[in-house]
């Protein structure tokens, strides 16, 4: 059995990092090119992953479903990237940064790993900047910061409305750098299907080429999965149509343990749901909460327009509760806030949206300086409802957004699958129960630019694992079951289509596994989802044939992971006897409505093991605050 | 409450692969006027799978405007008949009931058809990994604020790196040329002053390699930029030749 090892190493937390550096093991340069690395996603995590190691000399096979590296979901990015730099000289530092954290992920997250990504911080912004990234400025041509929720102090560094844009286009043509280099090669349109496992050990991958159809086996002596969050199993999500959980549930299947999977943020200023034929949901940046202030009619079912209701009956309801840090409260708060007014019938004509109000700032700083800030943000609004921020307040409400949740990985990011290496979104590690805004572009990048380089190399050099061909009978074994797999889907040509199927599992999820969960309501989901993964296996229907493309397939493969995990989600959310970040049980709360953690039985990460579909087993890893005694989290 | 539904024809281009003759096939919706050009499809798709019909093959991703995956060719207008936005951002409301709408790929012969209206757009990143990028190795980059950069010039290199990729610009040119989307990267790291030592290599590169992908030349039509779903400047193309013969006629000038 799989013991839980963090691997955290020893020694004041802000030496850790460093001495681990010194103490992992080097692979030999001249013996790095003998090592071949996959890398799974081109995201922030995935791009600066292969472009890192393949400028220490590995030879990288790197996938991604997308047409091009630069469409991964990291794109749409808005708001900005923490750093720890104190260009600001407003009283920022290494531990602050990592205090914040910890506190923002309510006490769930790794101490060690959320000191790491603090002490990264600054070097990611300096990458940054020397790979092109054109970041805000000030007049006199040094970096201009901004501030987020959870914050008090200004370190987010940003690109207008566009920073995981900029980003991620900087990470990609460093991959681009290293594809003209030779040292890594790029498989577009390419679906990891499985992983490839070999005396317990990762050894490679089964993907699906995306335009012939054709299984294809790719093998290497590690792989590293960066395929994002699983917001998806909602349905209705921020993230990309074709964001999904395959790679890292697959992986789950195969042995490696499922970290926190009900942790997922529900982000407060997204557009309202507009009908029954929406996609998606879109999200406007956080970072209007800097001059935007939200709030709702004090009356019930108000009808009336926005600018008719006067000063007096509004209800800045974030500012009145939370005094101290006002429309910049942490996500899940003010995403819980607004569900509370809503709930109330105090919300847009008693439904469900609130209002993000820009009258004063434009009075305060003039129109200009408010176009400057968020203009591409008011125009996409504008795009979209056909209403002029400007003039009207803008109308929002929560939505599935990231998780927190993801694979189990120790202090070097490795799975419990030796060889097997996890990062960004797709892990667990770095957020607890709730990301602060601007800290994901932060993990990505950490991740893939300055641990996963020296850790994968003491990975190789401590285990020296053996190449293993493709035609290896485990190769050959898996590739069969995810033939098999595929068939299966095409056969059922049953009634009911993928989307109509994923819209139902989507509501239960949202209903029940959403902002406001309670024992009876989690016992019902999981009761609804199995009733509902089985209609699937019965009843779905997928036309065309496995041969060519047929995006029916590819949705269907991935709805089917969701049926697994969103039951998964629920029975970790049940287990959890407490409320905690994006965690809400209605049966735990303060008489104020505040969230209350229990940390006597639950100041651990639950780490699922896969035994059959339907059954798990749990594992306990301890979490150990010594540096941030937890507290009841405080934003008043 | 749903607004009064839009009853539209469209005229869809269907495609089997990239060696087979394609056709346009009508199709009738009602669509919300609130819901979105792709939302409008995937309706239809549904209905078109419920029936266990093939659906209509389309890339989209994001649905927000900036992963530059969707694409379609809507009225003879690549992104649509409205300006600045990419196709997932364009809303049915712009449409007026019992409209005919004609849904094409992007054309252009270094873009086949794959299927439908998926296209490839392959030929894009060949172009950025000759030498769109500039030479930095993880870890080896001094203090972000040791290089101040003039807010302006950020901020023009930044109109230049706001570019998606979507390929509108080639869809767009008569000549199916990719000069406005090699030149917003010459223009993006040209701006700034860490892409200076590789400015005039990496001009030459590129344009090279689009040469050899069988984009054409530019058609001075501004056609391009008058589809951007991003508003990137044709002068961004001024500033690439003006690169580009400095590099030939200069002592810069380097063999590629």
């Amino acid at each position: 059995m799989t013991k839980l090892e963090s691997k955290v190493p020893s020694g004041h937390i802000s030496e850790k990092w460093t001495n681990h550096k010194f103490n992992m093991k080097l692979v030999n340069p001249s013996n790095k090119r003998k090592y071949t690395i996959i890398v799974v996603g081109t995201g922030l995590a995935g791009a600066s992953a292969a472009a890192s190691l393949g400028e220490l000399g590995y030879n990288v096979l790197a996938f991604t479903f997308h047409d091009s590296a630069r469409r991964a979901h990291s794109i749409a990015a808005q708001g900005g990237i923490n750093a720890s730099k104190n260009y600001q000289n407003d009283g920022d530092s290494t531990f602050r940064l990592f205090y914040d954290t910890v506190k923002g992920g309510d006490f769930r997250a790794r101490e060690a790993n959320v000191y790491r990504l603090a002490e990264v911080s600054g070097n990611i912004i300096d990458q940054c900047v020397a790979q092109g990234v054109p970041f805000a400025r000030e007049y006199g041509g040094l970096l201009d910061n901004r501030s987020f929720g959870g914050a008090q102090v200004s370190r987010t560094f940003y690109a207008r409305g566009q920073t995981g844009q900029q980003l991620l286009l900087g990470a990609v043509s460093a991959l681009n750098r290293q594809i003209d280099k030779g040292t890594v090669k790029l498989f577009t349109r390419r679906e990891m299907l499985d992983v490839v496992i070999v005396d317990s050990q990762a050894k490679g991958i089964i993907v699906r080429n995306l335009v012939t159809g054709e299984i294809e086996k790719y093998s290497a002596h590690a792989v590293v999965l960066a395929t994002g969050g699983y917001s998806n199993v909602f349905f209705l999500s921020t993230n990309a149509m074709n964001c999904n959980a395959t790679a890292i549930w697959r992986a789950h299947k195969k042995g490696a343990f499922f970290g926190n999977p009900c942790f997922t943020q529900i982000h407060p200023t997204c557009l309202p749901l507009h009908g029954e034929s929406q996609s998606k949901l879109t999200l406007m940046s956080e970072s209007l909460r800097n001059d935007g202030r939200v709030w709702v009619s004090k009356k019930k079912n108000d009808t009336r327009h926005p600018n008719d209701i006067p000063e007096d009956e509004r209800d800045y309801y974030l500012e009145r509760k939370y005094p101290s840090f006002g429309n910049l409260a942490p996500r899940d708060i003010s995403s819980r806030a607004a569900k509370e007014v809503c709930d109330e019938g105090r919300g847009v004509n008693g439904g469900d949206a609130v209002y993000l109000d820009f009258s004063d700032a434009i009075k305060r700083l003039g129109k200009k300086v408010i176009e400057e800030r968020y203009g591409n943000l008011f125009e996409i609004y504008e795009t979209i409802t056909g209403e002029n921020p400007y003039e009207v307040p803008m109308k929002i409400y929560p939505a599935p957004h990231y998780t927190m949740g993801g694979l189990w990985v120790d202090y070097n990011l490795m799975s419990t699958v030796p060889g097997l290496f996890v990062i960004g979104e797709a892990n667990f590690s770095d957020h607890g129960a709730n990301r602060l805004g601007a800290s994901a572009l932060m993990q990505g990048l950490a991740d893939g630019y300055f641990v996963i380089p020296y850790t994968m190399g003491d990975y190789l050099a401590t285990y020296k694992p053996a190449a293993v061909k493709t035609d290896h009978p485990e190769f050959e074994k898996t590739a069969k079951e995810v033939k098999d797999l595929t068939n299966k889907l095409l056969s059922i040509k049953g009634k009911r289509t993928v989307d109509d199927l994923h819209k139902q599992l989507g509501r239960i999820m949202w209903n029940k596994v959403g902002m406001a969960r309670s024992e009876q309501g989690l016992k019902e989901a999981i009761q609804e989802i199995r009733q509902l993964r089985e209609e699937f296996w019965k009843n779905v229907n997928i036309p065309g044939s496995g041969e060519d493309v047929n995006q029916t397939l590819e949705r269907a493969g991935r709805l089917a992971d969701y049926f697994e995990l969103g039951e998964l989600m629920a029975i970790d959310a049940l287990h959890r006897n407490e409320s905690c970040g994006g965690h809400f049980r209605v049966e735990y709360q303060y008489e104020d409505g505040e969230a209350k953690r229990d940390d006597e039985n639950f100041s651990y990460v639950a780490a699922w093991e896969f035994k059959d579909v339907g059954n798990w087993e749990l594992h306990k890893e301890p979490l150990v605050f010594e540096y941030v005694k937890p507290s009841v989290r405080s934003y008043k | 409450m749903e607004a009064k539904k839009l009853n539209l024809k469209l005229k869809i281009w269907r495609q089997k692969n990239s060696n087979s003759v394609g056709s346009f096939v009508d199709y009738d919706v009602q669509v919300s006027p609130d819901a979105s050009f792709l939302e409008m499809l995937d309706e239809l798709n549904n209905r078109l799978e419920a029936k266990n019909e093939e659906p209509i093959v389309f890339e989209s991703d994001c649905r927000e405007g900036i992963c530059g995956t969707c694409g379609l060719v809507i009225n003879g207008h690549p992104h649509g008949p409205l300006p600045k936005i990419a196709t997932c951002q364009l809303h049915m409301r712009n449409f007026r009931d019992g409209e005919t709408i004609w849904v094409e790929p992007f054309r252009a012969k270094a873009f086949p058809v794959i299927k439908d209206l998926m296209v490839d757009r392959s030929g894009f990143d060949k172009i950025l990994q000759a030498g769109g990028y500039i030479s930095v190795n993880t870890g080896g980059a001094p203090d972000a604020n040791s290089i101040p950069v003039p807010k302006d010039a950020a901020s023009e290199a930044f109109d230049a790196a706001a570019c998606i990729g979507c390929g509108a610009c080639v869809a767009a040119c008569k000549n199916a040329s990719a000069m406005l989307f090699v030149s917003a990267k010459i223009s993006h790291l040209g701006f700034l002053p860490q892409g200076q030592p590789e400015r005039y290599i990496r001009v030459q590169r590129m344009i090279k390699v689009m040469d050899e992908l069988g984009f054409g030349s530019c058609t001075n039509t501004y056609a391009c930029e008058a589809e951007c779903p991003k508003g990137i400047s044709v002068t961004n193309i001024a500033r690439m030749n003006r690169d580009y013969v400095r590099a030939k006629f200069t002592s810069k000038v380097i063999e590629v």
